[in-house]
Parts: structure tokens; C-alpha cells; sequence
């Protein structure tokens, strides 16, 4: 057995990766709880995959057959009810993770020089969920998948110029049906997942070319013993695969819960019209996205203006990825960090949480001034980041890890 | 971590749990206007009554197209001999069939306009509490052409079917606008025990909408409980490991 190891070995680089990425890969001592979800994403994505390929054996593809081939999974396959829970509750848990992951790397400052490729791939992972997540939400078919799908492919209508023919190549036809069914199966199926793949990797390839930042926002390869070894770090294996284990299995029991006891969450992870065939000859009467979506739909409604609307939308999104020039402050870590910017953050997430929570209601009166209010605060993060980081009356912060 | 790190951890983790309840609660809670069905997913006497009603009852008209008999049988503790006797109408409907309409689709377009529909998942869709109180909203409405209207879902295409259990209800208004119902002709039935009659059937058409349902509350115990156990076990594997890490 060693020797067939070897002899593999001396053709493939088996044990340069396991020291490079594993036994070798020096990580900082102080992560805390927020640094589970990266482990966690992984997890998720692999739930997602898994699940997806026993899906796609059963699920049928066309206008006339979807709906019904997902309730056939849900009553004759067997275990078919397991699987597609996990995948519908782990698409909603991928968001729950990335969110949380994001907010980890606002707070510790984890995008910042030289970790700017790490932000940016990771925003592009983001993105590209998005579109995976939007597009498996039409094939269940339903009245909510449907209509979604209507509402947000016609947005593509209110670009000038191009966009009602644009609209109508997303669709493959005037109005969502057959065809987009298929290619949107196509996208969800392979190739958006495999450019997540590729993304993923990217991202961690950049990661583990830098290192991790931690909590305490210190480099800890500025600090090396006579081997090279950072004298603030340990190695992933065995340290953080027994730890990142933990977190997972916490992860498992929650995600179980859900799964087994409230797989709806209340209409948040299965919307209630999409167990009605979709019809394209009836509009439900209140349409709203799922969850994860939400903080967007409510920017978008919030600018009366259709095309606007959608810009602000998308610079909501894009936004974000300017983040590690927006934040011209080098101290990393929110601990070091002025109170200003601690309060920023905080109407930063109260804006986004908020804004979730408008995209689920009917844009009336008040709600939509609110919306607007809260699109306002959502961008001023950004703007007053760029002006207070630049002389931010920061903490000193520590050579070493301390805490 | 600070006091402030893990502030706003703990924070935001009971935001979830909040959210989370919360959706819990709104999805076997009362939606307001409704009335929340008391019914028991455990109880296989109640599911199997309400299975009769639903194929004695609502399979005239309706369909259940993604129920199979046999299904019912395995999950409510029937034999495919009990199903066939009790469930079963029609000589030529096999015990793996799905439940369908005792009515041609053109025969139902001419007696009520519309082909009714499929009930497979509408307690899915409308909720079991929509269910009940729907079923229990009938009053007698001369306008219509049925002679009857429903509080909850107003302009009913389809009559009271259980008419003689319930007796006959009409719509009273008092100074403030609010509409109620009250039983003007009793009939086979108390209101108790039709309302027991319902919850059955609303009991029913919740297990219809998924089947899974019992299955997944049972096998989810396990599942949780192996996890628990498993988190523990990693947990000291951890501690162990990092016994040697200087903070």
C-alpha cells in the first residue's frame, strides 16, 4: 500500500498538496464563531450538489411535466421528499451562511490589502449563487416560480434600447414558458454550478496564497520562528479540521430541524402559491421573491422609476465589490476600529435586515417611503466609509495575538 | 471576542431564532379571519374518517390526482382489502391508482362553469386552517345561483356539500359592519360534532397535501439525536486537539 502511494505519489502531487493546503497551511489560533461559515458554504455547496444530481434523475424538464415530476419525487420516489428538502432548505441555508460570511469579512476588515482578490472572487460566488438560486426556483413550476421568473426577466425589458429584445432572448419566448424552462435547467444544472466550482476555487487559491485574516486583524506571517512557521498560527490539519467538524455538525442539527420539522419556514423557504401549477393566465395576487432576494426587490421598487429602479439595484450589488478601495482605513478589525465606523456598520445591517423584511410586504404608502429611507442608508454606508476611513481615529493595534 | 463582537453575534443569532419561530408559529398558526384547525396528523383514526369523507364527498366532483389508494392504505394502517372495500368506487380502479373525479371534465364545465379543482395540495396552498374555516363558511344566499356564498372564500362556485350535517347558516351584519354567521335550521348534527367532521377531513386533505409528513417527523428525532450525539463526541475530539494550543 505505501508503495503503490509512492508510486502514485512520484507522478501526482498527493502529498505537496496535503502540506500545502492541509498539514502544512498555517492558520491564525484566535479564529472565533463568525469564522465557521466559510467551512460551512463549502458544506452547503457540497448538500447542494449531491442532492441536485439525485433530484435531476426524476425531475422532468418541460412545462407540462415539471410540476407534476416534483410531487412525484415527493410521493413515490423513495426518500425523494428527503432530497428535495435538503435541496430546498439548503438553498436558503447557502444564503444564511453567505450572508453571515460576509458580515464577518465587513467586520474584520477581511477584504482589505492583500486580500482584495479573496473579497472579489467571493463577491463573484455571490452573484453567481444568486443567478443558480434564481434559476432553480423555476422549476418546481409553481405559481410563485412562474411569476418570479416573469417579473424579474422583465426587467431586462426597461434597459433602453436594447432591452425588450433582450428580454425576449433571456425568455426563448414572449413570455416565460417552455424554453426558458429548459435553458434555465441547463444553466441550474451545469453550467452555473461549474462556474461555482471554478470560483470556489479561485477563492480559496487566493485565500490560502495570503493566509487568513482573524478577529484581532493581525498578519501573522509577520511573525515567523526559525522554520518559517508563524509563530500565531496552526496548521489546518489537525486543528481546524477538528474544529471546522464541530461547527458543521452544529451546522447539520439546525439544518436538520428545518428539514424535518419546518420545511416551509412559514412560506419563507417554500412560498405557498408555488404547490398551484404555474398558470400563465392568472397573477397571484401578491408575488414576492424568496427571502434572500428580498433586500434587492425592495431597493428596486423603492426608485419610482423602472429603469433607475433596476440600476439601483444592481449598484447595490456592485457596489460591494469596490469595498477594499471604499475602506481607505488600513486597521483592519472592527476591535481597533472607531465608533463611528462600529455605528456605520450597525445601520449598515439594520438597513439590509430591514430592506429584507419590506421586500416581503406589498410596497404601499409607507412601506415604500420606508424602503427609500433605507435604500438611502444602505448606499450612505458606502459613501460615509470612504470619507471617515480616511483619518478614523483607530486603536493601536497589537504586533502579536493576545486574544 | 469583546463585549461588543459578541453582542452583536448573540444578536443576530436571536434575530434568526426569532425569524425562525416566527415562521414556525405563522405556519400552523391562524391567519386573521380564520379559525385554527385543531387537527392531529398523529391520530390515525381521525385521518382514516377523514379519508372516508374525502372520497365519499369531494371525489364526485374533485380529484386528488398525486394521491395513490394504496399510499393511503400503507400510511394509515389499512389494508389493501379494507381500501378496496371502503375507498375504492368503480370496478375497473386498481389499488395503486390515484384519486380521480367521479366527473368528466366536460360534465363539470357545464353544471358548474369551471372544472373544480384539484385538492392533492391545497392545504398546501390555502393552509389547513383556510381549509376548515372554509368548509365551515357556507350560508344560504338567495343571489347566487347555487343558493349559496361563503364567508371566506366569497362568490363560491360550489355548493355546501354538507348541508344536511350542518344545517343552514346565514350571514348576519351588526352596527359595526362585522359579519357573522349563525345556524338558523340545526341539522343531523351539533355544531361539535360537525365540527369534529371537518377537522377529519381538513386532517385528511394536510396528510394529502404530503404524505412525508408522518414519516419525517418520526425519522427526524433520530436524525437529531445522532447529530447531538455526534456534536458531542467532536467536541471533545476538538478540545482534546487544541489542549496544546496556547491562547
Amino acid at each position: 500500500m505505501n508503495k503503490l502511494f509512492q508510486w502514485v505519489d512520484a507522478r501526482l502531487p498527493i502529498s505537496h498538496f496535503w502540506n500545502a493546503h492541509l498539514s502544512g497551511y498555517y492558520v491564525p489560533k484566535n479564529f472565533n464563531l463568525w469564522y465557521f461559515f466559510g467551512s460551512l458554504a463549502l458544506t452547503v455547496f457540497v448538500i447542494q450538489i449531491v442532492s441536485g444530481i439525485w433530484l435531476t434523475m426524476n425531475y422532468k424538464p418541460s412545462a407540462a411535466e415539471a410540476f407534476a415530476s416534483v410531487e412525484y419525487i415527493m410521493r413515490d420516489v423513495e426518500w425523494g421528499w428527503l432530497i428535495r428538502y435538503m435541496h430546498s432548505t439548503g438553498a436558503s441555508a447557502f444564503f444564511v451562511v453567505i450572508y453571515l460570511h460576509m458580515l464577518r469579512g465587513l467586520m474584520y476588515g477581511s477584504y482589505k490589502s492583500p486580500r482584495e482578490l479573496i473579497w472579489i472572487f467571493g463577491m463573484l460566488i455571490y452573484v453567481v449563487l444568486m443567478a443558480e438560486a434564481f434559476m432553480g426556483y423555476l422549476l418546481p413550476w409553481g405559481q410563485m416560480s412562474y411569476w418570479g421568473a416573469q417579473v424579474i426577466i422583465s426587467l431586462f425589458g426597461a434597459i433602453p434600447f436594447i432591452g425588450p429584445d433582450l428580454a425576449l432572448w433571456v425568455r426563448g419566448d414572449f413570455v416565460v414558458g417552455d424554453a426558458t424552462l429548459n435553458r434555465f435547467f441547463a444553466l441550474h444544472v451545469i453550467a452555473l454550478p461549474l462556474i461555482l466550482l471554478f470560483l470556489i476555487g479561485g477563492h480559496i487559491m487566493a485565500l490560502h496564497e495570503v493566509g487568513s485574516n482573524n478577529p484581532e486583524g493581525i498578519e501573522i506571517k509577520k511573525h515567523k520562528d526559525a522554520n518559517g512557521i508563524p509563530l500565531d498560527g496552526v496548521p489546518f490539519h489537525p486543528y481546524f479540521t477538528v474544529k471546522d467538524l464541530v461547527g458543521v455538525t452544529l451546522f447539520l442539527f439546525f439544518f436538520a430541524i428545518v428539514v424535518f420539522y419546518i420545511p416551509e419556514m412559514g412560506g419563507y423557504f417554500l412560498e405557498k402559491p408555488n404547490f398551484i401549477p404555474a398558470n400563465p393566465m392568472q397573477t397571484p395576487e401578491h408575488i414576492a421573491p424568496v427571502w434572500y432576494f428580498t433586500p434587492f426587490y425592495a431597493i428596486l421598487r423603492a426608485v419610482p422609476d423602472k429603469f433607475l429602479g433596476v440600476v439601483a439595484m444592481g449598484g447595490a450589488i456592485f457596489v460591494l465589490f469596490l469595498l477594499p478601495w471604499l475602506d481607505r482605513n488600513p486597521v483592519k478589525s472592527i476591535r481597533y476600529r472607531s465608533t463611528t465606523f462600529k455605528a456605520l456598520l450597525a445601520m449598515f445591517v439594520v438597513s439590509f435586515l430591514v430592506l429584507g423584511w419590506l421586500g416581503t410586504q406589498p410596497a404601499t404608502g409607507l412601506l415604500t417611503f420606508l424602503a427609500q429611507l433605507f435604500t438611502l442608508l444602505y448606499f450612505g454606508y458606502f459613501v460615509a466609509l470612504w470619507f471617515i476611513s480616511k483619518n478614523e481615529k483607530t486603536k493601536p493595534v497589537p504586533e502579536r495575538i493576545t486574544r | 471576542m469583546n463585549a461588543l463582537q459578541r453582542f452583536s453575534f448573540w444578536g443576530f443569532c436571536l434575530l434568526l431564532l426569532g425569524l425562525s419561530s416566527h415562521a414556525a408559529l405563522a405556519s400552523g398558526g391562524s391567519v386573521a379571519g380564520l379559525v385554527k384547525a385543531e387537527i392531529d396528523l398523529g391520530d390515525t383514526a381521525s385521518l382514516q374518517r377523514g379519508a372516508q369523507l374525502f372520497v365519499d364527498r369531494c371525489l364526485s366532483c374533485h380529484s386528488a390526482k398525486f394521491m395513490r389508494y394504496n399510499r393511503i392504505g400503507q400510511d394509515l394502517g389499512m389494508s389493501e382489502e379494507e381500501v378496496k372495500a371502503k375507498l375504492i368506487r368503480g370496478a375497473d380502479v386498481k389499488i395503486g391508482s390515484t384519486l380521480q373525479s367521479a366527473m368528466p371534465d366536460a360534465l363539470a364545465k357545464t353544471a358548474f362553469g369551471v372544472v373544480p379543482p384539484d385538492l392533492s395540495l391545497t392545504a398546501r396552498s390555502r393552509g389547513a386552517d383556510w381549509l376548515y374555516s372554509y368548509l365551515r363558511a357556507f350560508y344560504v344566499d338567495p343571489t347566487r345561483s347555487l343558493g349559496v356564498n361563503n364567508q371566506v372564500f366569497p362568490g363560491v362556485g360550489m355548493p355546501n356539500v354538507f348541508w344536511r350535517e350542518q344545517g343552514e347558516q346565514v350571514l348576519l351584519k351588526d352596527e359595526h359592519g362585522h359579519a357573522s354567521l349563525k345556524l338558523v335550521k340545526p341539522g343531523s348534527m351539533t355544531p361539535a360534532e360537525f365540527d369534529g367532521m371537518i377537522g377529519d377531513l381538513t386532517a385528511f386533505m394536510s396528510y394529502m397535501a404530503e404524505p412525508a409528513v408522518l414519516q419525517r417527523k418520526a425519522l427526524g428525532v433520530w436524525v437529531l439525536g445522532f447529530l447531538a450525539l455526534l456534536f458531542v463526541i467532536l467536541y471533545l475530539l476538538k478540545k482534546e486537539y487544541w489542549r496544546d494550543v496556547k491562547h
